[in-house]
């Protein structure tokens, strides 16, 4: 969407969506970078005085029911969804990309379909009743919803390994590298992973925005970081009972997620239009 | 044919056998005695182990398992720790409000998101196309619970059309019951509505390249007499499989919207039982959840094969 329009087809170029998701996401990664050297105020300090502020000069996004400014707490809450659904990603890429190499590696075989069906068994489980399972098993914090997240990228992961190695396995480069003297392993190494890296790519920004939406979906139900850490679904929570009086509380937090998300998936689908032309539009 | 349905319920029931082990090994982890839990600190250890009997909770696991697997298959999930009511009955009752709301979710998103996919396909590249691919972006990005809030702030404390949350019942009336599920179905169906909508547009779109599309123009149909006459039709097809994922995420979606508007649904049971330890529930509303996605997928398979003589050739 919102492309440039270009002479010719198949030329790369990064669509203006990309640009304005790159922006996006980098305010946000913004904020909660600098978060860790300052803020606007201190998200610890409770000042009941000055709660259910509006939005003014001295709280550019107003106060909580605890006198807390919103936008610090907004900053310190990005840092936690950021960190819990890249870690999340981390996950899946590191179980899933090589049970999906060996299953590619293997195609056909028993252990292909080991790895297959391990992963239908992981899809068969609704995502989020399983976090909530997890969370409840280990204790609810933002450790235990990266873990919960995470397990669910694996077969993610593993799939879009295997479909794409299975391209490329079947092609004549690969067959000139075994013919060449090389072994499955260093195949799937230095030729495979190279040439299927773009389409992991772009499945890890879409995982990462999902991610995010999980993590604020978790921590809303109480089962994210704990208090005294600020988390953006946590605020949304701490601001329904309270949407009458003070409706700032819960849109600030939401447009965060909104951006940030929205972000990661104009930059997933403009990735994916630059590594593959062919596709643009048709999305 | 037959060896595919065959192989598919195969299939299907080790998944189910190996999801309840999964269920029932990771829950005898938790942490916390239920015994215990609903004595109290003061309870003395032969009271304690009395209860432990009563629950069945001094078998061996094996024992137990098999149990809980032989008692589901006949449509006894047992006693609830806490309530001491049957879980099948707790079940029921939270089902009423859970699966209304889903299906009530699901058709909504259907009957919007289709023609508005259908439109955006037939439009593309013109303004109308951007502004619907525009929107379903921003759809898919905001979290259902957030969109959830924004509609009781607008719909129930501005305007006061609906109430705030809260279930009336369905003894009440059927349109009353519905109503009280409208604002929830309606955030519920937001990104699922967005994700079908451009699924609809892009199969369109591939679908309106194919030769036969060009064929029914030859013979001199309109572009959009090709697109409604034969397009959607085959364009379908993926969009199914979408709509039979959804399913599931509508169902578990459900548990967090079910939070926002204090429906006394499945989502409800769920977040209750696991603070209670009221672990025989927490169970088996799992495995029923897990028992319907599974379900509901193989379903759609089949529907497929039966529907499209052309995926035949390459199942057999």
């Amino acid at each position: 969407m919102f492309s440039f329009k270009s002479k010719n087809k198949n030329v790369n170029y990064l669509s203006l969506s990309f640009w304005v998701g790159l922006f996006f996401v980098l305010i946000v990664f913004l904020l909660a970078l600098i978060s860790f050297i300052w803020t606007p105020y201190d998200v610890t300090s409770l000042v009941i005085s000055e709660r259910f502020k509006g939005p003014s000069f001295s709280y550019i996004l107003g106060t909580d029911h605890f006198g807390r400014d919103i936008l610090s707490m907004i900053m310190v809450g990005a840092q936690t969804s950021i960190a819990v659904a890249l870690v999340a990603v981390g996950i899946g890429i590191i179980f899933g990309l090589p049970l999906g190499m060996i299953a590619a590696a293997k195609r056909g075989t028993f252990i292909d379909d080991l790895v297959m069906r391990f992963n239908d068994l992981i899809f068969a489980f609704p995502a989020l009743i399983i976090a909530i399972l997890i969370t409840a098993i280990l204790g609810p914090g933002a450790f235990n919803a990266i873990i919960a997240i995470g397990i669910f990228n694996i077969p993610v992961f593993a799939r879009v390994a295997r479909g794409a190695a299975l391209t490329q396995w079947s092609k004549e480069y690969i067959l000139a590298a075994k013919v060449s003297g090389k072994g499955t392993f260093l195949i799937s190494i230095e030729h495979i992973i190279p040439n299927i890296l773009n389409l992991l790519i772009v499945q890890a920004t879409i995982q990462f925005s999902l991610g995010i939406l999980a993590e604020a979906g978790l921590s809303y139900v109480g089962l994210g970081a704990q208090p005294p850490i600020p988390s953006l679904g946590r605020m949304l929570a701490d601001s329904q009972t309270m949407i009458s009086i003070a409706p700032h509380m819960a849109i600030f937090p939401g447009m965060v997620i909104v951006i940030t998300v929205l972000g990661l998936n104009l930059i997933g689908d403009g990735l994916r239009d630059y590594f593959d032309p062919k596709l643009r539009g048709s999305r | 044919m037959l060896q595919y349905f065959v192989r598919r319920i195969v299939t299907l029931f080790f998944t189910l056998v190996i999801a309840s082990l999964v269920i029932f090994v990771s829950l005898e982890i938790i942490p916390g005695d239920p015994a215990s839990y609903m004595l109290g600190i003061n309870a003395q250890e032969d009271t304690l182990q009395a209860l432990r009997q009563e629950l069945g909770l001094d078998k061996p696991k094996l024992e137990r398992y098999l149990v809980w697997v032989k008692g589901m298959l006949i449509g006894d999930f047992g006693v609830s720790y806490t309530y001491r009511a049957p879980v099948i009955e707790m079940v029921s009752d939270r089902l009423w409000v859970s699966l209304p709301l889903a299906v009530y979710a699901l058709i909504l998103s259907t009957f919007i998101s289709l023609p508005v996919g259908i439109y955006a396909a037939a439009n593309r590249g013109k303004f109308s196309d951007l502004s619907v691919m525009g929107v379903t972006q921003i759809g898919i990005a905001v979290p259902n619970f957030w969109f959830a809030m924004l509609l009781v702030y607008l719909f129930a404390i501005i305007l006061r059309w609906f109430s705030a949350g809260g279930f009336s019942g369905w003894e009440v009336g059927f349109f009353l019951g519905l109503k009280s599920l409208t604002l929830p179905a309606i955030s519920l169906a937001l990104p699922q509505a967005s994700i079908l909508a451009r699924v609809m547009r892009s199969s369109l779109i591939d679908t309106l390249n194919e030769d036969f599309i060009k064929t029914a123009r030859a013979k001199g149909l309109t572009q959009n007499q090709a697109l409604i006459k034969h397009g959607i039709r085959n364009a379908l097809i993926p969009v199914l499989t979408i709509i039979g994922l959804q399913f599931s995420f509508l169902m578990a979606g459900a548990i967090i919207i079910e939070n926002v508007f204090f429906l006394p649904g499945l989502g409800r049971l769920i977040f209750q039982s696991i603070a209670q330890r009221d672990i025989i529930v927490v169970e088996s509303v799992i495995m029923l959840l897990v028992f319907s996605v599974v379900i509901v997928t193989f379903l759609v398979d089949v529907a497929y094969v039966i529907v499209d003589p052309r995926l035949r050739s390459s199942i057999l």
